[in-house]
């Protein structure tokens, strides 16, 4: 890391807490039922929705009625998006009249939208209708960061309430969420993008005229427009030539504000972030890093507000803050030191005043090494998932670090809602821990940990581990998963770990070489994404549920702070040692191994 | 079940027009109207004719133009239906010969050019429309550009010095040049 890659982070940091400060102040009063002068104007559009949909607002629900609520909601969505792709060809906003997509790619997408994955098959401008885009994809970009949004909520009531067995009303939590947090952000957000050039129209797509006429091969087509194979079994390449260049349009600045502010990550194109017309300047890309941590920071100082004790939020947001920044560091260091086969050629991989050098394979020239290592290991520490370049042409060690990011089970700021409350589950688990080797009652913000909590923090612990490892193991076993696999050797074997690290931890970036959108992969995915996130929300609301009924325990002189440095070294190092238990081994067969074979040169 | 099920189709379909058709409609228009030309795709027209865009690179391979970044599009380079990287890996045999390739083809277009070849003239990039180069890219083609072209040198590096793009506000993203911006100015050049 060099300076100016310092002065980034640092500024980075600073924006990003300054802006998460006053922002936790404006969630805690619209989550806690508070309308500020602000929201007055939309308040009677809230009550309105209440009335027509029969909710009562001060209707609280117990933690199972919350979550029975929450899948219900979460089903429908599904159900929504599937319908939107399969009848988009009926539908209105297709310019560019895209038909049905497949069965099963429609499915894996209804899926990843609705888990706050946004793992994608597909390739945006050749897919979806702009219907799709909106009414599909954009509301679960939204509606799925709310739910996320509302578990941490509830959870956080859990420990802010006692001998209560409610934890709040579901369809209220998000309505407000939505109403009052994602969607103010998202348009101003989403305006300030289009400022720097990305793109916000229902046009078709233009056709620009080029300078130069480019000449290329394309395979040669037969009557009914399939390719033709030549004696050897190849197709037959045929010269062709054109002079126009198809420049795709489309509603993009709405749903990449929603994609980042939401940790969503789904391109409205297929390069997704590194696009231009999705991420034009080094200044849009910075708000884009800004716009994915937002939430999930403030989130932090919700907790530590809600809970009555700020320094327990600092102490949450600290551990996340020193992983974080250890991160950058290496992956920056990393990318930047580039590949030695490449500078034995004679290229030139030297950072200057002319260059950024490094590895430059898959990045973009506006952002070069630093601003792409930061988006990298932003988007991955968060749930987020979009990209500004791309990730299977990381170095060995590059690629490493977001996919152990990943496999920390996204609480390095995490998702909307979910890097929090994954979060919170291992601050339980570290209380445990320290509760053992004391032999004492562990509690946590004065609320005794029982066998119940420790048997429901053992489920939300163990699922995605469980779901990467043998998703991972039997898509390497068979055919079908052996058949998506674009590089040879270890980093083969990285690609399908990543794919499914990044679908059950909700990430939804890709190494995408791998060919990801047949059935095989569309399937197992979909089932990585949907137990990565509802078998952890459900034993999480399972934990708010019984925190909610327990009684208040008063500090006493046995009582383990959970404000202090200790416990963030705590909460760090159960963090470490239970991701790397469950995935070093994983690792060192993939980009371990392929870091040690660049390095001696094969 | 009819209890919960009213409120979870009324609020999903109410929150559904809201953030997928009021949303996006609403930032539609207020981008239309701030905004037009980013909002619409930064076109840049020549009698009345899109003659490109300003953040989408296109193909150049003549003697007498600047080049930018390989493009790992299919079928061909810089196509806009289809943006993506190579994906290839940093171990793979297909990325080195690839990246030799590039290499083969740069020196042989550049004969006078006795610099190491800058990364980003031989990497193919992230969305392969890339619409910019490094500053080290641009200079190593000078050369070649002004002898196909008759121009000086030195009026070429005036001409590559003007469309430097720097970072913002000093820090932000790595000083660039816009390489459709850059060969448009050539072909103005008398």
């Amino acid at each position: 890391m060099n300076t100016a890659a310092f002065l980034q982070l640092g500024l980075f940091l600073f924006v990003l807490l300054a802006l998460a400060w006053p922002l936790a102040g404006w969630i805690t009063r619209i989550m806690q039922g508070e309308n500020p002068g602000l929201v007055r104007f939309v308040a009677p559009l809230e009550r309105l929705i209440y009335r027509l949909a029969g909710i009562r607002q001060d209707e609280d629900m117990g933690w199972r009625g919350y979550a029975v609520a929450l899948l219900l909601f979460n089903l429908l969505g599904v159900l929504a998006v599937y319908a939107l792709q399969r009848l988009q060809g009926m539908l209105p906003f297709n310019p560019q009249a895209m038909a049905a997509v497949s069965p099963d790619s429609s499915f894996n997408t209804a899926i990843s939208f609705v888990t706050n994955t946004n793992w994608q098959g597909y390739s945006g401008e050749s897919t979806m209708s702009y219907l799709t885009q909106m009414l599909g994809l954009t509301v679960q970009n939204f509606l799925s960061a709310a739910t996320g949004a509302a578990v941490v909520i509830a959870l956080i009531r859990g420990f802010a309430r006692h001998s209560s067995a409610r934890i709040g009303n579901f369809w209220v939590d998000v309505t407000r969420f939505t109403l009052y947090v994602l969607a103010p952000l998202s348009l101003v957000l989403a305006l300030a993008f289009t400022q720097q050039g990305v793109i916000q129209n229902l046009l078709p797509y233009q056709t620009a005229t080029t300078v130069e006429v480019s000449h290329f091969q394309q395979a040669k087509l037969d009557a009914k427009g399939n390719p033709v194979n030549g004696k050897d079994g190849k197709p037959v390449m045929v010269d062709a030539s054109t002079r126009q260049q198809t420049l795709p349009m489309g509603p993009v600045a709405s749903q990449e504000a929603i994609k980042m502010l939401g940790t969503n990550g789904g391109g409205f194109f297929n390069a997704n972030s590194a696009h231009p017309y999705e991420n034009p300047t080094p200044l849009a890309n910075f708000l884009q890093d800004l716009a994915i941590f937002l939430i999930p920071a403030a989130l932090c100082f919700v907790f530590g507000r809600m809970v009555g004790d700020r320094r327990q939020g600092w102490a949450i947001i600290a551990a996340m803050l020193l992983m974080f920044v250890s991160a950058v560091v290496v992956e920056t260091g990393a990318e930047q030191a580039g590949i030695p086969q490449l500078s034995a050629m004679g290229v030139d991989q030297h950072a200057s005043s002319l260059q950024a050098g490094g590895n430059m394979e898959g990045k973009e020239s506006r952002f070069g090494i630093i601003d792409t290592a930061l988006f990298t290991v932003v988007t991955t520490s968060a749930s987020c998932g979009a990209v500004n370049a791309m990730h299977d042409s990381l170095t060995p060690l590059g690629g490493l670090v977001p996919t152990f990011l990943m496999q920390l089970g996204e609480v390095v700021f995490g998702g909307v809602g979910s890097g929090l409350y994954g979060m919170l589950i291992f601050a339980i688990l570290a209380v445990f821990i320290a509760g053992l080797m004391v032999g004492r009652t562990p509690e946590y913000l004065g609320k005794k940990i029982e066998t119940y909590e420790m048997k429901m923090t053992a489920i939300t612990i163990l699922v995605t581990p469980v779901l990467v490892l043998v998703l991972t193991a039997i898509a390497v076993s068979v055919d079908p998963g052996k058949a998506g696999i674009a590089n040879p050797g270890a980093h083969g074997f990285s690609e399908i770990l990543y794919a499914f690290t990044s679908a059950a931890n909700n990430n939804g970036s890709a190494f995408a070489g791998l060919s990801a959108n047949t059935p095989f992969y569309n399937i197992m995915t979909a089932i990585a994404m949907f137990f990565g996130r509802f078998l952890m929300i459900v034993p999480i609301l399972a934990i708010a549920g019984s925190l909610s009924a327990k009684k208040r325990l008063a500090v006493n002189s046995g009582t383990l702070p959970t404000h202090g440095p200790l416990f963030v070294v705590l909460l760090i190092g159960t963090v470490l040692l239970v991701g790397a238990l469950n995935y070093v081994p994983a690792l060192a067969l993939g980009p371990v191994v392929e870091q040690l074979q660049m390095l001696s040169g094969h | 079940m009819t209890k919960i099920l009213r409120p979870a189709l009324v609020l999903f379909a109410a929150l559904s027009l809201l953030t997928g058709l009021a949303y996006p409609l609403l930032t539609t228009a207020l981008a239309q109207a701030l905004f037009p030309h980013q909002a619409n795709g930064s076109l840049i027209e020549k009698n009345g004719q899109i003659i490109g865009s300003h953040l989408i690179g296109q193909n150049f391979s003549g003697m007498r133009y600047f080049w930018g970044r390989p493009s790992a599009t299919s079928p061909q380079a810089y196509n806009g239906l289809g943006s993506g990287g190579s994906n290839l890996g940093p171990t793979n045999p297909a990325q080195l010969a690839a990246v030799k390739g590039n290499l083969e083809q740069l020196r042989k277009a550049h004969p006078t050019q006795t610099a190491t070849v800058p990364v980003d003239l031989v990497t193919a990039s992230a969305s392969g429309l890339d619409p910019e180069i490094s500053l080290a890219a641009a200079y190593y083609q000078m050369d070649r550009v002004a002898t196909a072209r008759g121009i000086p040198v030195a009026r070429l590096h005036q001409l590559v010095d003007d469309h430097i793009i720097g970072e913002t506000f000093g820090l932000l993203g790595e000083p660039r040049v816009n390489v459709l911006e850059l060969n448009l100015a050539l072909d103005a050049v008398k």
